[in-house]
């Protein structure tokens, strides 16, 4: 657990503190949901839901979107969005997979260069002309999803990536029980903590997303922060895209539809705001296993349909928000 | 030195007038291309099938503009469209007018379960809508069970297919809806508060404008705008297909609102530039189409055009 930094000193309050920590329910609204989730699908499922296997099943799913969330959880506390990752890692996809017929380094290096070009232009777009956020990125959606379209020949091609390549085999390998992506992604959610809570760049956005004009007085490089964090997101979007096509060895251009919303879900649920400045990449974590746990719970009622899990994960979310927002609303008063 | 100054000015007008009317000509310049270059695009019926192409997103595009006129935005038009398309097919052994009604009152249902959760409940636009998305789809699957059903009905046929005077009915209905929420936001006290809670929601709410009541409205009008065009977009089809209609239209709503020159930030709207909008969109891709270009070079100029076209309005936002 970390703390946010305070770049404006709050007014003094009397806070509930544990061991010297204050104790802040807006953060641990997603985490004690999770808990009892956990807990009440354990005692009804048993072992169909609490197995290694399962919850393999479920770190591996969680794991793409882990690393897109990542993304945009600093994104969002800047201030801003990122609609662009869903369209991304399917065109991230599709280049690893045209770019297997040239080995493992350019499957890899081709797509996240795409991948941080998008990012650039959003970035500048963003920063520099002062475009809103979620338009560039709207357009960035069309733009990648149109390219990944023409890269696959408008879908007639799918690209397949060998079996023997070192990508297949090092995207496909186990380590302690744990696939490649899981410890990728938790690698990613490391170095993503460190960076948003112990260094200069990680206090910056906070900054930026809590009030720009101020970080600019404080001298602060508001449109490198601001571009960054869209560069971050696209590349991380991209090693998502790469991961997905090594595990399915081909790259797709239909997938990823929908995944900057549940990103976004994933985001809010852990308990960042939207309107930027304050939030936390451990709220994040939470966000995304609560989202992939309900819907594995869901998946194992087996007199429910596939429409009726989806009725029950749309109001599910709602219900989420609406508890974090009532926990949050607490804290301010 | 006053030449420059001339020229200087100069420049400032045409910003201005890019800036205001910049949705408009591309949408000229769009046409004269195609009637340059295209063959067969200047044909009656082209046009008309152009213009029924892109009824249902200038209904859906309409309601989305009041809504994000009130700083709001609402994801859930594709679901509501979905469950409106499923509840036709249901009920239409009532008759057909029963069975639209139905399926209108759905797309209320709907709007106040989306206007509620933001004005009541407080909860983020984007946040609410998603959640109505993902369940509305579900909930438009398990009405109709996931499948497609024909409609073999006449009024209906001709509610999607038939003309009045040679303008199809579609169209017909989008000018109605178009003309009407063009007053409403100039001239009726409704149109007003939206504006007003849009612009800044503090100060609306001081002033003693019922601002919940105002954001219910909104997203119940842009609820059965999105349900009438699932009715139409079904009429037109001659079959309900609650698994593909309405797919991503949320997005091609918004880009029309953005492209027509509705800020984001709420505060204000345009109507017909909301229409322009999401015909320049239309004409685009079909442009794309007619001179046998595949379809994903239609999404990347549609992503240029977007950008292109808010970078010319930004300086107004920020004014």
């Amino acid at each position: 657990m970390t703390t946010t930094p305070e770049v404006i000193a709050a007014p003094a309050r009397r806070r509930l503190t544990i061991r010297g920590r204050r104790w802040r329910p807006d953060r641990a609204g997603a985490p004690i949901v999770l808990a009892l989730v956990v807990i009440g699908g354990s005692l009804v499922f048993g072992d169909s839901f609490a197995s290694a296997q399962n919850f393999g099943n479920i770190a591996l799913d969680s794991s793409y979107l882990l690393l897109i969330a990542i993304g945009m959880t600093f994104v969002i506390i800047s201030g801003g969005i990122d609609l662009s990752v869903g369209s991304l890692l399917a065109l991230a996809g599709v280049l690893t997979a045209y770019g297997a017929r040239w080995g493992s380094v350019a499957a890899i290096v081709l797509p996240l260069l795409v991948c941080a070009a998008f990012g650039l232009v959003n970035g500048l777009l963003i920063a520099r002309a002062r475009i809103a956020p979620f338009i560039v990125t709207l357009a960035a959606l069309l733009f990648a999803r149109g390219l990944a379209f023409a890269v696959a020949d408008e879908g007639n091609t799918v690209y397949i990536i060998p079996a023997d390549l070192t990508l297949t085999r090092l995207g496909q390998a186990r380590w302690l029980g744990l696939h490649a992506p899981v410890w990728l992604a938790l690698l990613a959610f490391g170095v993503g903590v460190l960076v948003l809570n112990r260094t200069r760049f990680g206090q910056a956005v906070f900054a930026v997303g809590d009030n720009q004009e101020a970080a600019e007085l404080m001298g602060l490089p508001v449109a490198r922060v601001r571009l960054l964090v869209y560069v971050a997101s696209a590349v991380l979007a991209g090693i998502a895209g790469v991961l997905v096509a090594a595990q399915t060895q081909s790259g797709l251009p239909t997938i990823g539809e929908g995944r900057e919303l549940e990103a976004i879900a994933a985001v809010v649920i852990g308990g960042t705001l939207l309107s930027g400045g304050a939030g936390s990449l451990s709220g994040t974590l939470a966000g995304v296993l609560l989202l992939k746990v309900i819907q594995n719970l869901i998946n194992q009622v087996g007199t429910l349909t596939a429409y009726y899990q989806q009725v029950v994960s749309g109001i599910f979310l709602i219900v989420v928000v609406l508890i974090q927002s009532r926990l949050a609303r607490r804290r301010l008063r | 030195m006053l030449d420059t100054l001339r020229r200087r000015r100069n420049r400032a007008d045409v910003l201005r007038f890019l800036q205001v009317g910049g949705v408009y000509v591309a949408t000229a310049l769009i046409l004269a291309f195609n009637l340059l270059f295209t063959p067969n695009f200047a044909t009656l019926a082209n046009l008309r099938l152009q213009l029924v192409q892109v009824a249902p997103v200038a209904i859906v595009a309409i309601g989305m503009a009041l809504v994000i006129a009130t700083e709001g935005i609402d994801l859930s038009v594709g679901s509501t469209m979905a469950i409106s398309a499923a509840l036709l097919p249901l009920y239409i052994g009532y008759g057909v007018w029963p069975a639209i009604a139905v399926a209108l009152l759905a797309g209320v249902a709907v709007g106040a379960v989306n206007g509620s959760l933001v004005a009541f409940a407080g909860m983020q636009p984007i946040i609410a809508t998603l959640g109505v998305l993902v369940a509305g789809r579900g909930l438009a699957l398990v009405f109709a069970n996931g499948r497609l059903t024909e409609l073999f009905d006449p009024t209906l046929d001709s509610l999607g297919n038939d003309s009045v005077l040679g303008v199809p009915i579609s169209v017909l209905l989008v000018l109605a809806v178009a003309v009407i929420a063009g007053v409403v936001v100039r001239r009726a006290a409704f149109g007003r508060q939206l504006l007003a809670v849009g612009g800044n929601r503090a100060a609306a709410s001081l002033a003693g404008l019922p601002v919940k009541r105002t954001l219910v409205a909104v997203y119940v009008v842009s609820g059965v705008l999105a349900a009438a065009a699932g009715v139409l977009s079904t009429a037109r089809q001659g079959a309900s297909d609650p698994s593909f209609v309405g797919l991503l239209i949320e997005l091609s709503a918004i880009t029309a609102v953005v492209v027509g020159g509705t800020p984001l930030s709420g505060g204000r709207v345009r109507i017909l530039g909301t229409l322009t909008g999401a015909l320049l969109m239309q004409l685009i891709t079909a442009t794309v189409i007619q001179q046998n270009l595949p379809d994903s070079t239609a999404r990347m100029i549609q992503a240029a055009i977007i950008v292109a076209a808010v970078y010319v309005q930004r300086g107004r936002s920020r004014a």
